[in-house]
């Protein structure tokens, strides 16, 4: 036991060096969130964090779960495939507590050209009004229904 | 029974590394949603995009997105018969507020939605020094906000420019593909709020999503490809002007 003589000052040190390492460890244990590195570097809980956030938009499935029968006045127009709350805006508030909560009525006069309104950049097979020009200022529901916006008679 | 000097600093490290096992504990699981499963992305029409600015409203409504601020936005481009390399951008307000006429006639006009490409391999998440952003098992670029510092290296380092540092909570801030939505079934608030179907939340993990029939049938493209970012945004009709 020659070789380890002097050694005591040596594992009084190693003890100094194996407390830190263990003071940091519980430390670490401490401020490190316990989802950290659940799927990498990051806290794993962050996911259901941002998951949790409230919806806005109802989405079309729950719109016709109650209105069908906008859903049947749509299914044969040009306006079937674009999505209720495209128009109506976000309404899971009103999906929430259909009672008390009404969409607000919309004035077709300003929403329609929002997406019908000619423009040069847009595809030349969607149909594009130079709004002026067609209505005279007239709201589009004067003649156009907005769920089925062909007039009757009118190819479709 | 006694223990030694020696035995105990033995023990030691042994104990804290057990010690550190229980204080991990046990990871929580979402019901009815298994992140293994999906592969989130999105196609992106160009040839049907009106220029409406629907879905930069209805992101705003969904997310609360700040003024002036846009986690998705609308460019319109214009590129004359002379000059393809520099086609003329812009984007008023992001196209929140839809677009006024073309001023020049001619020349070849369209619009380009863009949001999170949602990278596989993304630029923005290998810069962030404390592990605020990362790449979800289900495929989606997401902020840590408790962790964030605001030190903007990934809204430096995203090639598409599609980060901002929100000026309330002073946090980097980016589309989360709706990640609140996509978990509960629903689709994101721009392909929902999209008049003409130019936005399609894509599955690509989902072998009935029709994203799979799409891919194989269209020349599709992602933006800046050159940039090896492997985006998950996949644009069909895209010209070659865009940058």
């Amino acid at each position: 036991m020659n070789a380890f003589k002097d050694s005591e000052h040596l594992l009084r040190l190693a003890a100094v060096f194996v407390v830190g390492i263990l003071v940091f460890l519980v430390i670490r244990g401490f401020l490190v969130p316990k989802s950290f590195g659940e799927y990498g570097h990051y806290r794993g809980d962050a996911i259901s964090d941002i998951a949790a956030r409230p919806v806005n938009f109802a989405g079309h499935e729950t719109c016709e779960g109650c209105h069908s029968d906008v859903l049947d006045k749509k299914k044969d127009g040009k306006h079937a495939h674009v999505n209720c709350e495209a128009c109506h805006g976000a309404q899971a508030k009103h999906a929430d507590d259909p009672a008390t909560i009404q969409p607000p009525k919309l004035d077709t006069a300003v929403l329609c050209v929002k997406c019908h309104e000619a423009n040069a950049a847009k595809p030349k097979s969607f149909p594009q009004v130079a709004s002026a020009d067609h209505s005279s200022g007239l709201a589009c529901n004067t003649c156009h229904q907005p769920h089925s916006p062909a007039i009757s008679g009118e190819k479709k | 029974m006694s223990i030694s000097r020696r035995h105990m600093l033995l023990l030691l490290p042994t104990a804290a590394v057990a010690w550190k096992h229980v204080l991990a504990g046990t990871p929580e699981s979402a019901p009815n949603y298994t992140m293994s499963q999906h592969w989130w992305g999105m196609l992106i029409d160009v040839t049907k995009c009106i220029g409406c600015g629907n879905c930069v409203r209805g992101c705003q409504a969904e997310n609360d997105v700040p003024d002036g601020y846009f986690r998705t936005w609308v460019e319109r481009y214009q590129v004359t018969d002379f000059d393809i390399e520099n086609p003329h951008v812009d984007s008023p307000d992001g196209g929140i507020k839809g677009f006024p006429p073309v001023k020049e006639e001619g020349g070849k006009n369209f619009f380009v939605p863009k949001l999170c490409n949602e990278c596989a391999d993304s630029p923005c998440t290998q810069v962030c020094p404390v592990g605020a952003t990362f790449i979800s098992p289900d495929g989606v670029v997401l902020i840590d906000k408790k962790y964030c510092l605001g030190c903007r290296y990934c809204v430096q380092a995203c090639p598409y420019g599609c980060r901002f540092i929100n000026p309330a909570s002073n946090t980097a801030e980016k589309c989360t593909l709706c990640y609140h939505r996509i978990t509960k079934g629903l689709t994101t608030a721009c392909c929902e709020s999209c008049p003409t179907g130019a936005r399609q939340l894509a599955d690509l993990k989902n072998p009935n999503d029709p994203i799979h029939e799409f891919l194989k049938t269209h020349s599709v493209q992602v933006l800046k490809p050159y940039m090896a970012t492997h985006a998950k945004v996949f644009y069909n009709g895209l010209d070659g002007s865009v940058r």
